[in-house]
């Protein structure tokens, strides 16, 4: 296999999409139960609240999330880019920690270690799964071959 | 196998255990589909900064927006996301925001393995399984 060294903006991408999944997660729960409870009778309710100031700013950072997502997605594993988003509530937890001083429960620290573990792991692997291509390397054109998180 | 992870979960701090464990399923079952069609769909598209270097930002766009996986993925993330709208209405986020996304963390390995053929090597399948008790830990 070979391994994939990620280019500096491609950390930059996958930064992007770690810090902004949480961010907007965190506004749409903060708008979500600030509203009277909805039934599944009134599924119109549900389309209402996207108009909400706080799930309107949830909605727009995970617009955010979704382009980089996507962007990481075509250059890397679904199993390599996931971990690595998870990294993002490390970061979160950690900001509440030191700027907004809340307290981090001795749980919440256990978790912290996990995730950061765990995203190490993912991160001293390769990036990309190789395929064996089902072409001769020679009739395709440069770009083609590639490989996806190299230049 | 997913009712069986989900009695695991403190269900009884909720009104409706079955209800919150069939929401959290709808949650991990959509977003697991959602992800592993979406995926499929970017490595059919080809590199995207790639893309983007050769044809601009518009012809970047223009690339997903005519890849019909795409959709089909978008369509099972928007089913995802209004199933996670309508659970945490219902449910305290302390429950669905943690099982949701430890289990996805899980299901989607899974699922990467057997449909998208990544090498989900004993590394990955280590940051799956810490991360996913880390998600849970952190966020409950």
């Amino acid at each position: 296999m070979v391994q994939h060294k990620l280019l500096p903006r491609q950390y930059l991408i996958l930064s992007l999409v770690a810090v902004c999944a949480p961010l907007g997660d965190s506004c749409l729960s903060r708008g979500m139960t600030a509203m009277p409870s909805i039934s599944l009778a009134h599924p119109g309710a549900l389309i209402a609240a996207v108009f909400t100031p706080w799930i309107a700013a949830g909605i727009a950072l995970l617009i955010g999330f979704f382009a980089s997502y996507l962007t990481a997605l075509s250059w890397a594993d679904l199993t390599f880019v996931l971990p690595a988003t998870a990294f993002g509530n490390v970061i979160v937890a950690l900001l509440s920690r030191f700027w907004l001083h809340e307290a981090i429960s001795i749980e919440r620290w256990a978790g912290i270690v996990l995730i950061t573990l765990g995203v190490s792991f993912v991160a001293q692997g390769p990036s990309l799964t190789q395929h064996p291509a089902p072409i001769a390397k020679e009739s395709l054109p440069e770009e083609t071959v590639a490989t996806g998180g190299q230049r | 196998m997913m009712t069986l992870a989900l009695s695991f979960l403190p269900l009884a701090t909720t009104a409706n255990p079955w209800l919150a464990a069939a929401a959290i399923g709808a949650v991990v079952l959509a977003s697991t589909t959602g992800e592993v069609l979406t995926a499929a769909a970017m490595k059919s598209i080809g590199d995207l900064d790639l893309i983007r270097a050769r044809s601009g930002m518009v012809g970047a766009i223009r690339s997903v927006l005519t890849c019909p996986l795409f959709f089909a993925g978008v369509f099972f993330l928007a089913v995802a996301f209004f199933s996670l709208l309508f659970a945490l209405n219902h449910f305290n986020l302390s429950l669905v925001a943690p099982a949701s996304a430890s289990l996805t963390l899980v299901t989607n390995a899974v699922a990467g393995k057997i449909f998208l053929k990544e090498n989900v090597d004993r590394r990955r399948w280590a940051a799956a399984g810490l991360v996913c008790i880390g998600v849970y830990l952190l966020a409950h």
